[in-house]
């Protein structure tokens, strides 16, 4: 054994072990290496997982990445056992690609996702852990932190924008004997995964500063509520928990003030419609999650009537650095009015998926070509989706519209949760409407007329649509129901839930017209809409012809291919896998 | 018996106690009293409610109330083994409805069905939060990134051999 005082940690987020780390972490407990092996959460570079760093004895840190079975014997042979790193291996942040990843990004709210094991409230405490917590005990004065976030300039991240400082105050002000704070861990909008990740690989940093939210706010008690689709973030959540009740940063007397603060975790049951607040406290009191009408607002009667301050994950794990830096540094970053920066849920038709975080005021170009690479291959990005099912679609010629609030909005989509699915000629917006339609129409709670009915007649339009049988009033029929349901829902679930048509409508109508007037779908993915061709680009590879899962690609190696349209079902395998752009959609 | 693999009624009832002594029997206790008896039984049997009901101020039209508002519970036997396609939007865009049906094919099963030997049970889920991995498939918990028709249903035919 030559190299001695390593330290390996292996990522084990659920995407890492999704990507193959577990294999890796029970390969390298059984190698008995003079080393401390630990884990670690996600880097947000999910499209190079699983990740292993390597820290040497005189402090070198060595990442690599994509690692697998084969390449991790050769990195114990000659990194772990040798003692030279194999070089041709190592991510590299300065240069290439890991300079273009990380050029562009500021990590506030990521600060220690990948860096610490998650597992330890040591390695938290060691990367200024829990210091937020001291200061603002120390000065014992609620309003002054109040007034701190307001200043600092931070909004809601769960999509409305709402000023946390400012919901702090209301909350403040509230003369109760009892009040509530909770966590919204309810992370439902299908493509955003930033919440579960900082839940995952940073616990303890929601726990700071829900414990700073529940003393600005006057509260004693405290819920998080996270999906159950979430084990993982579950489990790192409850030991978090139970480690800093050990140490006295959550219970009674918190590091000796007169402050106490005790937290509870509830698990969701699968409802959508529970990211909703007024769903969502409904949801903990034991109820079926419908929401109810504002106001009163939840800072004056929310949890079991009492006054409740409600803030999402990313929010709440700002704030410790906004305590620690100050207001104005975290003021410094952004635009007027979108202070601070965002995490992004990077993912569909793009090179470098993963999450990402930017200062707000840089463009959606920016994260998508820049940071993500773009599509990674020789197509252009279409548009790009944003918000969820609530969002909408923003096509590539506004690409350079900026990250912030009211920006997006004027597209027509949302800031959201910070989804950010990314579609290219492939991708049909008819299709991706359906898509979204289906959703919130299955997720509705059927508390309010047009958003129970009228978005599932939106729904059969749009399946009507994409299976060629549209006709020329259905555009208009669309149109009309967007707006009943936006004028007559309750809740945001409904409120929004016509956006990803009406946006794709805006700016793809054509799509609409040639599914409904000409039976023609140009991204050839509504099949009885397209047909697909090899054209004379084919070289013969044979590929296709072995992926196609109803043996409808016929060809000599080396000569062009040929489909059957008769057995053909128009699943589009042959065009992904194609390396040589020879499938056409005709 | 009662058809259910846990044992009787009178098996039931005692879980059932135990959960109530576990978790608690006030109202606000309603959703993690019905996942403690799915996490046992991986389903919620009607017993259960009834159970539930006769020793907690909640009443079964309540619990059915509940049951049925989330998509977490079940009120049907499921699969030994059950195999969630996640439908988000990232799987979608890269075919997570190819994948399904391509496991539809090979089960011989409809979305939400179960086997007919009681093996696996095949589910769609809304996002299991892995998109820049899509599409992936959850195998009893455990997530397999970057499936297609093929390889989905390789990670069944895995498992017969196994």
């Amino acid at each position: 054994m030559k190299n001695k005082g390593l330290k390996i940690a292996v990522g084990m987020s659920t995407c890492n072990m999704a990507a193959g780390s577990r294999k890796l972490l029970e390969r390298l407990e059984k190698e008995s290496l003079d080393a401390e092996l630990s884990t670690m959460g996600c880097l947000g570079m999910c499209h190079a997982e699983p990740q292993i760093r390597v820290t040497d004895a005189d402090g070198r840190e060595s990442l690599y990445c994509a690692v697998n079975p084969a390449k991790l014997e050769r990195i114990i042979k000659e990194h772990l056992r040798g003692g030279s790193p194999v070089e041709a291996w190592l991510f590299n942040a300065n240069e290439g690609d890991g300079a273009a990843l990380l050029t562009k990004q500021q990590r506030i709210v990521l600060r220690n996702c990948g860096r610490i094991n998650p597992e330890s409230i040591d390695e938290y405490l060691a990367n200024d852990g829990y210091k937020a917590l001291e200061m603002v005990l120390k000065q014992n004065n609620p309003s002054e932190v109040c007034e701190t976030v307001l200043r600092s300039g931070l909004r809601g991240r769960g999509g409305a924008g709402f000023p946390t400082g400012l919901k702090w105050k209301f909350a403040l002000k509230e003369r109760r004997d009892k009040k509530y704070v909770i966590c919204n861990a309810d992370e439902g909008d299908p493509g955003a995964f930033m919440d579960r990740s900082t839940l995952e690989s940073d616990p303890h940093a929601v726990l700071e500063g829900m414990t700073i939210q529940a003393f600005s706010t006057g509260a004693n008690e405290g819920y998080i509520y996270c999906r159950a689709e979430y084990p993982l973030a579950v489990a790192h959540l409850k030991r978090a928990i139970a480690q800093s009740e050990e140490r006295g940063f959550l219970g009674d007397n918190i590091l000796g003030s007169t402050f106490s603060f005790h937290l509870h975790i509830k698990e969701g049951a699968g409802a959508f419609v529970c990211g909703e607040e007024t769903a969502l406290m409904a949801s903990i009191e034991g109820e079926r999650g419908m929401p109810r009408l504002r106001p009163p607002f939840p800072a004056q009667s929310g949890l079991f009537g009492k006054p409740t301050t409600i803030n999402n994950v990313e929010t709440l794990a700002s704030v410790p650095w906004i305590i620690r830096h100050g207001a104005e540094k975290y003021a410094a970053i952004g635009t007027e009015k979108s202070k601070g920066t965002k995490v992004f849920a990077l993912a569909g038709k793009i090179k470098r998926g993963g999450l990402v975080e930017v200062p707000m005021g840089i463009t959606i170009r920016e994260v998508v070509e820049e940071i993500g690479g773009g599509t990674g291959t020789h197509r252009k990005v279409k548009a790009v989706q944003m918000g969820g099912p609530s969002g909408g679609c923003i096509p590539a010629d506004l690409l350079d519209t900026r990250i912030d609030y009211d920006e997006i909005n004027r597209t027509g989509a949302i800031m959201g949760s910070g989804g950010m699915i990314v579609l290219d000629e492939t991708t049909c917006m008819v299709d991706v409407a359906r898509y979204f339609l289906g959703f919130t129409q299955l997720e509705s709670c059927g508390k309010c007329t047009f958003c129970r009915i009228g978005t599932r007649r939106m729904l059969e339009i749009l399946t009507r649509i994409c299976a060629g049988d549209g006709v020329p009033e259905d555009i208009d029929e669309l149109e009309e129901l967007a707006v009943q349901i936006k004028n007559t829902s309750l809740c945001g679930l409904g409120q929004t839930a016509p956006n990803p048509v009406l946006t794709t409508l805006k700016y793809f109508r054509k799509e609409y017209e040639e599914h409904i007037n000409d039976k023609k779908c140009r991204a050839g993915k509504c099949v009885n809409l397209c047909s697909y061709e090899i054209s004379e680009a084919c070289t013969g590879c044979t590929v296709c012809a072995h992926k196609c899962p109803v043996g409808a690609i016929s060809g000599e190696r080396k000569g062009q291919h040929k489909i059957d349209q008769e057995k053909c079902v128009r699943c589009g395998v042959c065009r992904d896998v194609c390396k040589f752009d020879a499938v056409k959609v005709i | 018996m009662c058809g259910v693999n846990m044992g009787c009624v009178c098996d039931i009832k005692k879980s059932v106690d135990e959960m109530i002594e576990r978790v608690g029997s006030s109202v606000e206790m309603a959703i993690p009293l019905l996942q403690a008896v799915q996490s046992k039984f991986r389903y919620i049997p009607k017993e259960a409610i009834e159970h539930i009901a006769s020793k907690t101020e909640m009443t079964e039209t309540k619990l059915y109330g509940v049951a049925t508002f989330y998509s977490q519970f079940r009120l049907e036997p499921v699969g030994e083994t059950i195999i969630r396609v996640c439908h988000g939007t990232a799987c979608h865009v890269a075919g997570a409805e190819g994948v399904t049906e391509a496991l539809e094919k090979r089960m011989g099963i409809k979305d939400g069905e179960t086997t007919a030997d009681g093996k696996y049970t095949l589910e769609s889920v809304a996002c299991l939060g892995c998109c820049s991995l899509a599409p992936v498939v959850s195998v009893d918990g455990e997530i397999h990134a970057k499936v297609d028709r093929g390889s989905a249903v390789e990670l069944i035919e895995e498992r017969e051999k196994a």
